[in-house]
């Protein structure tokens, strides 16, 4: 292998890493905070860039339905547990949150798409589009059951996960889509080019991780969701409300999402199931970091996308067997290594 | 007023119970789900344009979905013969899948249409199962004759990580003698892989006279894209199981001048004026894309159309010998579909013998080119 094919590989590998690292993140962060392993989340990806694809078009994307759809399910979920307890449904906050909103975004996504405004604002309406499927999908699926078992949890999520894909296939139909780069610009660097779509990928991810440190360290609503990643009952007991923890850290996963289908729609092409693959890379990279620190988990992903780039090289028939193989030493390593099994929280 | 009433409405029973007596019932799996999908849509589309009758007998098709997975295709097939007593099966859009139908099909002894070309058969497996698509080597072989034109000595394979991918590779290994040149990578990747920078790389690094891609549909855009990004500037060839529309609307540009064999049904209105299937695939063409939309066309829908033609050229010489629902008609069905002649179908005329139970020639294919976003007739 010559210098300047590693190169190339290290440069793909660093942009799917960068990718990978975004939803491992998301997938980390969910975890911490609900202890929900949130298989769906590859699914915002796909639908995203999936959304981005079709405004590119000018056609309105599926996910409006979706989006509208699930804005009133999570409606009658509020409006029905209000009145199971005898309280009255605190319905302004309701209209607004579940039903004023999506109605909003779904009708400027109505009015925009036949226009064709500018590609910025087809990326702001596309992540505007997937981002509060993240609290619909935790409203109607995960709260009622937020002290289940992680198992359940877990189950509750494929399932979650089965219901979106069909979804997908219903709305996007089966083809894939890739759509058009926000620039096409190359740069000459040494041997190689680098797209600049390449640079949008790994620019992203730093400024979000960037962005998510920042959350976590300066403000009260992240201080409050890593009060209650750190521990339930204890965050529970000083007033922070455990419901609104989930609400928040399912936003930033889908909004996380979303950023990722949209960086990388230009650069692959996504089918509607594209998102598992993409979630379980992603899943790897956490697992890699040891579920517990961002910053490992972070190394962790873009060591998967470098690793899948190499061995796509070297071995393409088994470029999927290597890196999901590479769990297997990771795991028993860190059962060997660590002192106490990792036990289940009771409440 | 009241009997005649009664009379017409004891008529008509009468023509259901013999309507029901004689129906043919044919048993479909498709992929209409699942990562097949984009293949197994129009594969089920074409059920809607064939004819209601079968040689002359009314028909009930049973589609099922198969979600693309060869278990279920298997359960699904199962399901035909054991519930709904079907005289045949028809399927499926994946490889996998159709071969795992094909085991039922034999031990059930039951006739089967496979709708994807199929890998060698053998025994009771190819007894019974009758394929409609052209042969991968018929198809390649197109290739191969336009590479030997153009002088390729070196062959770089990029393709599927499936039987698919294993399909293209072994019959342009099996062609290779005649066409004088080598295989110099074996590449694979994922139908939804994100990147094929690393398997690109190691082809431009061999630097072949062409480029064979055993893909299909969109996901066959995929090294498209990377080999015209990372410069290759040699003749790059696809399959037929990449000819659709989501294949060019994928790979935009980069799609310009590649070449692909298909069924002629794609380039109907280019084919000349005698060539033997242009009514049928003209025909067909129209009307799908009358009831699917401008640009709809594709192979998939066709392979479905042809396999009810071939259904109901043998239907006949089997209604002499048995009653439909009956083990004697499904045998009399097999022997009849082994002995069908002179077929024309939307991709070519069929000509089935004991030995060939696909029945296609040369006439069944041509080589397309995109040309300005759009499939059309290779004259070179």
């Amino acid at each position: 292998m010559s210098p300047d094919i590693a190169l190339w590989l290290v440069q793909d590998g660093i942009t799917n890493g960068a990718i990978y690292a975004l939803l491992a993140l998301a997938l980390l962060l969910v975890f911490a905070v609900t202890r929900v392993i949130f298989v769906p989340q590859g699914e915002f990806v796909s639908y995203a860039a999936l959304s981005y694809g079709l405004l590119q078009t000018g056609q309105v994307p599926g996910t409006v339905y979706v989006l509208v759809g699930g804005g009133l399910l999570a409606a009658g979920f509020e409006i029905a547990a209000a009145l199971r307890e005898r309280a009255r449904p605190p319905l302004a906050r309701i209209l607004v949150v579940y039903v004023a909103i999506p109605l909003a975004i779904a009708a400027l996504a109505w009015w925009a798409a036949p226009r064709k405004l500018d590609m910025w604002a087809q990326v702001l309406l596309a992540v505007a589009l997937v981002a509060p499927l993240g609290p619909i999908v935790y409203r109607i699926a995960f709260q009622p059951l937020a002290n289940a078992s992680v198992l359940v949890l877990f189950i509750v999520a494929m399932a979650v996960h089965y219901a979106l894909t069909g979804l997908g296939l219903v709305l996007f139909g089966g083809e894939g889509l890739r759509s058009s780069p926000l620039s096409d610009a190359q740069f000459g660097l040494g041997v190689m080019n680098v797209s600049a779509q390449s640079l949008w990928v790994t620019g992203a991810t730093v400024l979000g991780m960037l962005a998510l440190w920042l959350f976590f360290e300066r403000t009260l609503y992240g201080k409050a969701l890593r009060a209650t990643a750190i521990n339930r009952v204890g965050a529970r007991l000083v007033g922070v409300p455990t419901e609104l923890s989930g609400m928040l850290s399912f936003l930033l996963a889908a909004f996380i999402g979303a950023l990722s289908g949209v960086l990388i729609a230009p650069i692959t092409t996504i089918y509607y199931d594209t998102g598992l693959m993409i979630g379980l890379k992603g899943f790897v990279g956490a697992i890699l970091g040891g579920m517990a620190s961002y910053p490992l988990a972070a190394v962790g992903a873009l060591g998967v996308g470098l690793l899948e780039s190499f061995s796509s090289f070297w071995a393409s028939a088994y470029k999927e067997s290597i890196v999901f193989t590479v769990v297997i030493p990771v795991l028993l390593w860190r059962s060997i290594a660590s002192r106490h099994p990792v036990e289940e929280e009771e409440e | 007023m009241k009997k005649s009433l009664l009379a017409s409405l004891a008529l008509a029973g009468a023509l259901a119970a013999a309507g029901a007596h004689a129906e043919i019932t044919v048993g479909v799996s498709l992929g209409v789900t699942g990562p097949g999908a984009s293949l197994g849509i129009p594969y089920k589309n074409a059920f809607q344009l064939v004819p209601k009758t079968l040689g002359g007998e009314p028909v009930r098709y049973v589609i099922l979905d198969d979600e693309s997975k060869p278990d279920n295709a298997a359960k699904n097939a199962r399901k035909f013969v054991a519930e709904d007593k079907v005289d045949v099966m028809m399927g499926s859009n994946g490889v996998p899948s159709a071969v795992a139908m094909t085991q039922v099909a034999a031990e059930t002894k039951t006739p089967m249409i496979a709708l994807t070309p199929m890998p060698p058969l053998a025994g009771e497996r190819a007894h019974w199962a009758f394929v409609v698509p052209q042969t991968t080597e018929l198809m390649m072989g197109a290739v191969v004759q336009d590479m030997k034109k153009r002088g390729v000595k070196t062959v770089g394979y990029i393709g599927f990580s499936d039987t698919w991918g294993d399909l293209m590779y072994n019959a342009m290994e099996k062609l290779a003698p005649e066409g004088g040149y080598k295989l110099v990578t074996n590449e694979r990747y994922g139908r939804a892989d994100t990147s094929v920078t690393g398997q690109v790389l190691k082809i431009i690094a061999a630097n072949p006279d062409a480029v064979v891609v055993g893909g299909s549909g969109s996901p066959g855009a995929t090294p498209q894209i990377a080999l015209r990004e990372r410069g290759y500037k040699g003749p790059i060839y696809h399959n037929h199981g990449t000819v659709n529309l989501a294949f060019i609307q994928t790979a935009k540009k980069s799609a310009e001048g590649v070449v692909a064999p298909t069924g002629p049904l794609i380039v109907a209105e280019e084919l000349p004026d005698d060539f033997p299937t242009k009514k049928v695939s003209l025909d067909f063409v129209k009307r799908y894309e009358a009831e699917f939309g401008p640009e709809s066309r594709n192979a998939f829908a066709g392979y479905s159309y042809d396999g009810v033609a071939v259904l109901n050229a043998a239907v006949p010489a089997a209604l002499k010998k048995a009653k439909p629902g009956t083990p004697e008609f499904r045998a009399a069905l097999r022997d009849a579909l082994e002995n069908v002649r002179d077929v024309v179908g939307t991709h070519g005329v069929y000509n089935m013998t004991p030995s060939d139970h696909n029945g296609l020639d040369e006439r069944a294919r041509v080589l397309v080119q995109v040309r300005d976003g759009r499939w059309r007739l290779y004259n070179k």
